[in-house]
C-alpha cells in the first residue's frame, strides 16, 4: 500500500511557507519562536519524526514499560514487540532477523563493525577517505588505510585493489572493508555490488598467491578463507534506498532510526550469519551475546514504523523530492553567479543538494539564511565547531577556498515546494549581502 | 537596539546582557569559538561555551557560536610568536580586541543587521561635546579595562555597548546572584586564553618557533646565569631568572637576540626619559601635549608631553617625553594615553590614543 507522502498537516504548511511575507530583513530568531515556521534544508543531521512512529511508539512510553530480558507477561509483551520490529526491519533490509542486532545508533554501529568487537581486531581495516568520522577515526586508531575517492565522492577501485594488495603483501591480514552507501555531506552513492566483486577478487589472487608461498597473510588468517568482510555505513542511505539491493552485497550494515523519521539513540548493525564478529559492549548478553544493555524497546518500535514508512512511501517520495531538489539546484545555479554543484548530481541520494559558492564564507551565510528561517549547514553536523575544510571536500578535490563556500542543502521525506520557493528566495539575497560585506 | 552581546562564559558579559536585556534591547547572544588548543582559563574552552550557553539560556537569549578560530590563530596568535621570536613582547588581548571582538565580530554583527556589539569589560563609553565618544574608565578603577580597549575606531565606538562599566565588580556579581546566574562565582579569567598555567609560554612557544637558550651577564659582562630561553625574556623582569640570592635586586635592562645576551641590573637601569610609540590610534587631532600614559593593564598613569613626529612614509609615530624618569618599557608593549575632557556627563579621563613602544 502506498500511502500519501508527508505529514498530515503538510499543506498546511506549504502554505504558510508560500504565503510567507518577503523576506523581513534579518528578523531574529528568538530561541521561543515557533519552531514550525523554519524552513528546514538540513534532513541529513536528522529528519522530522514521522507521524505513524510517534503513533507507534506511545504505548511504550507509558503502560508498556517491560524490559525484554524477563520472562513474566509485561516482559512478554516487550518482547512480542521487539521480536516483530526485528522481523519487519530485517524485511526492509533484506537480512534474517537473527543478523539485526539493535544499538544505540550509527556511531556505535560503525564502531563495532569496524573494530570487530573486544578485544579489537588486530587485521587492519581499510575504509574510503570520505567516511563519516565514526568509521574513519576508528580505522585510523587502529592503524588502518585510507583508499581515495573521485571526484564525485564514490570510492577509487583502482586505489582500493592497490590498498588491498600493499596490506597483504606486507604480510598483514586486512580485517574489514568500509564503504558507506551514500555519503552524509554530498549524498554520493557506491556500487557495493562491484566493490565486494572488487574485494573478492583481490582476495582470489592473494589465496593464489599464498599456496604458492605459504605467506604469513595465510597463515595469520584462521577462517582460512581469505574472505574479508565488505562493512557499509547505510545510515544516510537508508532513509532513500532499498537496502535488499544496494545493501545486498555488504556483509554488515549500519542504520541509525533517526536519519529516516525514527527516534535518536536506536540503531542496528546488521552482521550476516557468514561473518562473525566478537560484542563490543559486554553485559547481560541481550542481543545473542553480541551487544548487551536493555533494549530500547520503544526505540525499537519507532526505528521499525519508521523503516516501514520509508519503505512503503520510498518510489513516491523519491520521486517528490528529486524533484524539488531539481527545482532548488537548478534554481540556486541560475540565481547565484559563482556558484557549482560539488558533485554530479544524477547519481546521488535525491535529497541532497551540495554546493559551493565562491567568495562566501559559509559560517555568515548560514547565518544570514537562518535569520530568514532557512536552516542548512556548512557539511556535517558532527563537524561544526571547526571551520576547516569538511574532510569530505578535501577527498574529493575541492579547493580549499571554495570549500569555505560549501554549503550543505538536504531535503527530507517533508520537504515541500514551500520550502523550496523561500530557499529560492533568500539564498541568492544572502550570497548578495554577503559578498557585499566582503566574504 | 538589536544588540549582539559578546558572552565568553563569564560573569562579566552574563550580567551585560542580561542589563541589555532590561534595557530594553532586542539582545542576541555569542560566543567566539577563537581556540581549539589546550586553555585553562581562555574564553573558548569547551566548558566556558557551555557556561555561556546556559547562561543564554537563563536569560532566555538565543546563543550563537562563531568559529573565528582562522582569524584568530592571523591575529593573535601567529602575531604573538612571531613577535616573541623577534624578541618583541606583545599584549594578546590587546590585539584580540583590536582585531577579533572590534573588528571580525563588529563586521559579522553588521552583516546579520545588528546595530551594536556589547562585551562585559569594565570600561565606559562617554560622550564628548561634540558628540564623538571616548573610552573612559570602568566604574571599578580595581578592574579597569580601559587600557586593552583603546585600539577602538570611531566607527567601532559608536557600535560598542559596555554595560557593566558602570558597576564595580561586587555589583555584577550581586547581579548575577540575583539573576541566579550559574556564572555568579566564577573566578575572574587570567592571563593568555590560549597558554595554560602548566604548561607556560615557553612550552606554547617551543611547539612553533626554535627557542635559544642564553647567558645572563651583568653590567660588567660577568656572566651571572643562564636562561633555557631568551625569546621569553622581557625587558625589566625580575623573577624566573634564577640568579644568586642575597644581592640587591636585579632586573633585566637588555635582551640581544643575536647574541642570546640578557643582562641584569639595579632598578636605576631600567629608567629613561623618553620613548617612543608606533602603530598608532588616536582620536582626531588630540595626540599632543601632556597626558596621562599608562604602560600596563593595570599600572598607574603617568604625566608626560607627547608629540606627532612623521617618519619618513609620513609613518605617524609618537614621542612621549617623561615628566619623571620612568621605567623602561618592553617593546610592543601597549602604552595608553588618557587625557582629560568634558563629556555630556561632566570632566572625565578619557582615552585618546595609544600604540605599541618601538
Amino acid at each position: 500500500m502506498i500511502r500519501s507522502p508527508g505529514k498530515p498537516n503538510q499543506t498546511a504548511v506549504a502554505e504558510v511557507a508560500l504565503t510567507r511575507t518577503a523576506p523581513t530583513q534579518h528578523e531574529l530568531i528568538r530561541p521561543d519562536s515557533p519552531l514550525n515556521d523554519l524552513v528546514d534544508l538540513d534532513h541529513a543531521a536528522t529528519t522530522s519524526l514521522r507521524p505513524e512512529v510517534a503513533a507507534a511508539m506511545e504505548p511504550f512510553g507509558s503502560s508498556r514499560y517491560g524490559n525484554p530480558s524477563g520472562s513474566h507477561r509485561l516482559a512478554r509483551d516487550a518482547v512480542r514487540a521487539v521480536d516483530e520490529a526485528r522481523e519487519r526491519i530485517a524485511g526492509v533490509v533484506g537480512c534474517r532477523p537473527s543478523e539485526v542486532i539493535f544499538t544505540s545508533g550509527g556511531t556505535e554501529s560503525d564502531n563495532h563493525a569496524i573494530t570487530g568487537g573486544l578485544p579489537a581486531r588486530t587485521s587492519l581495516p581499510i575504509c574510503s577517505a570520505v567516511e563519516h568520522h565514526a568509521v574513519l577515526d576508528v580505522v585510523r586508531a587502529l592503524g588502518g588505510s585510507i583508499v581515495g575517492v573521485d571526484r564525485d565522492g564514490r570510492i577509487d577501485h583502482e586505489d582500493l585493489e592497490a590498498v588491498l594488495n600493499s596490506v597483504t603483501t606486507s604480510g598483514l591480514e586486512v580485517g574489514v572493508v568500509s564503504v558507506m552507501l551514500a555519503n552524509n555531506e554530498v549524498g554520493s552513492i557506491n556500487d557495493l555490488s562491484a566493490v565486494a566483486a572488487c574485494i573478492a577478487q583481490s582476495s582470489r589472487s592473494e589465496a593464489g598467491r599464498s599456496e604458492a608461498g605459504r605467506s604469513e597473510a595465510s597463515r595469520a588468517n584462521p577462517a582460512g578463507t581469505g574472505r574479508i568482510p565488505l562493512h557499509t555505513d547505510a545510515v544516510q542511505a537508508a532513509a532513500w534506498l532499498d537496502l535488499r539491493i544496494a545493501a545486498a552485497a555488504a556483509d554488515m550494515i549500519s542504520l541509525s532510526a533517526h536519519k529516516l523519521g525514527g527516534p535518536k539513540g536506536i540503531g542496528a548493525l546488521v552482521v550476516r550469519e557468514s561473518t562473525q564478529i566478537r560484542p563490543m559492549i559486554l553485559g547481560g548478553g541481550q542481543e545473542r551475546d553480541r551487544r548487551s544493555g536493555t533494549l530500547n524497546v520503544a526505540g525499537i518500535v519507532g526505528f521499525a514504523a519508521a523503516l516501514d514508512a520509508v519503505d512503503e512511501q520510498r518510489d513516491l517520495t523519491n520521486h517528490r523530492v528529486a524533484e524539488l531538489r531539481e527545482q532548488l539546484m537548478r534554481g540556486l545555479v541560475e540565481s547565484v553567479d559563482g556558484l557549482t554543484e560539488t558533485v554530479d548530481r544524477s547519481e546521488t541520494l535525491p535529497g541532497s543538494c551540495h554546493v559551493c559558492i565562491d567568495g562566501v564564507d559559509s559560517e555568515s551565510l548560514l547565518l544570514l539564511l537562518e535569520a530568514e528561517g532557512v536552516l542548512a549547514s556548512a557539511g556535517s553536523s558532527c563537524a561544526s565547531g571547526a571551520r576547516e575544510a569538511s574532510h569530505v571536500l578535501t577527498a574529493l578535490g575541492v579547493a580549499e577556498e571554495s570549500a569555505q563556500g560549501a554549503v550543505r542543502f538536504w531535503l527530507g521525506w517533508d520537504s515541500t515546494q514551500g520550502d523550496v520557493d523561500v530557499a529560492l528566495r533568500a539564498v541568492p539575497a544572502a550570497v548578495k549581502r554577503v559578498r557585499e560585506f566582503g566574504r | 537596539m538589536r544588540v549582539l552581546a559578546a558572552l565568553s562564559g563569564g560573569v562579566d558579559s552574563s550580567v551585560a546582557a542580561a542589563l541589555l536585556g532590561e534595557d530594553g534591547h532586542e539582545v542576541v547572544a555569542v560566543t567566539m569559538k577563537l581556540w581549539g588548543g589546550e586553555s585553562d582559563t581562555g574564553c573558548c574552552s569547551v566548558s566556558e561555551v557551555e557556561d555561556a550557553r546556559r547562561a543564554a539560556a537563563q536569560l532566555n537569549l538565543d546563543h550563537h557560536v562563531f568559529n573565528f578560530g582562522e582569524e584568530f590563530e592571523e591575529h593573535v596568535v601567529g602575531p604573538y610568536v612571531a613577535d616573541h621570536a623577534a624578541g618583541r613582547t606583545p599584549n594578546p588581548c590587546v590585539e584580540c580586541n583590536r582585531h577579533l571582538k572590534f573588528d571580525v565580530l563588529l563586521r559579522r554583527a553588521e552583516l546579520l543587521g545588528y546595530d551594536a556589539v556589547a562585551t562585559g569589560h569594565h570600561a565606559r563609553v562617554v560622550t564628548l561635546l561634540d558628540g564623538s565618544r571616548r573610552i573612559a574608565r570602568g566604574a571599578d578603577s580595581a578592574k579597569d579595562q580601559s587600557y586593552v580597549l583603546y585600539t577602538l575606531t570611531a566607527h567601532e565606538l559608536d557600535r560598542v555597548l559596555l554595560p557593566i562599566g558602570a558597576l564595580t565588580k561586587d555589583q555584577v556579581r550581586e547581579r548575577a546572584a540575583a539573576l541566579q546566574l550559574r556564572t555568579a562565582a566564577k573566578p575572574d579569567s587570567q592571563d593568555v586564553c590560549f597558554i595554560t598555567r602548566a604548561a607556560g609560554r615557553e612550552a606554547f612557544l617551543e611547539q612553533r618557533i626554535e627557542l635559544h637558550p642564553g647567558r645572563i651577564q651583568d653590567e660588567n659582562g660577568t656572566t651571572v646565569g643562564t636562561v633555557s630561553a631568551v625569546e621569553v625574556v622581557t625587558l625589566g623582569q625580575r623573577r624566573g631568572l634564577h640568579l644568586a640570592g642575597g644581592a640587591a635586586p636585579r632586573y633585566v635592562v637588555d635582551v640581544d637576540l643575536p647574541t642570546a645576551t640578557v643582562t641584569v641590573g639595579g632598578p636605576e637601569e631600567l629608567l629613561c626619559d623618553e620613548l617612543e610609540l608606533e602603530n598608532l590610534v588616536w582620536a582626531a587631532e588630540e595626540c599632543e601635549g601632556v597626558m596621562n600614559l599608562q604602560c600596563s593593564a593595570h599600572g598607574a598613569a603617568l604625566p608626560a608631553t607627547v608629540s606627532l613626529q612623521f617618519g619618513e612614509q609620513d609613518q605617524a609615530t609618537v614621542r612621549v617625553q617623561w615628566h619623571e624618569p620612568h621605567r623602561r618599557i618592553a617593546t610592543a608593549q601597549s602604552v595608553v594615553m588618557y587625557a582629560q575632557r568634558e563629556t555630556t556627563t561632566g570632566t572625565e579621563q578619557v582615552v585618546v590614543g595609544g600604540g605599541l613602544v618601538r
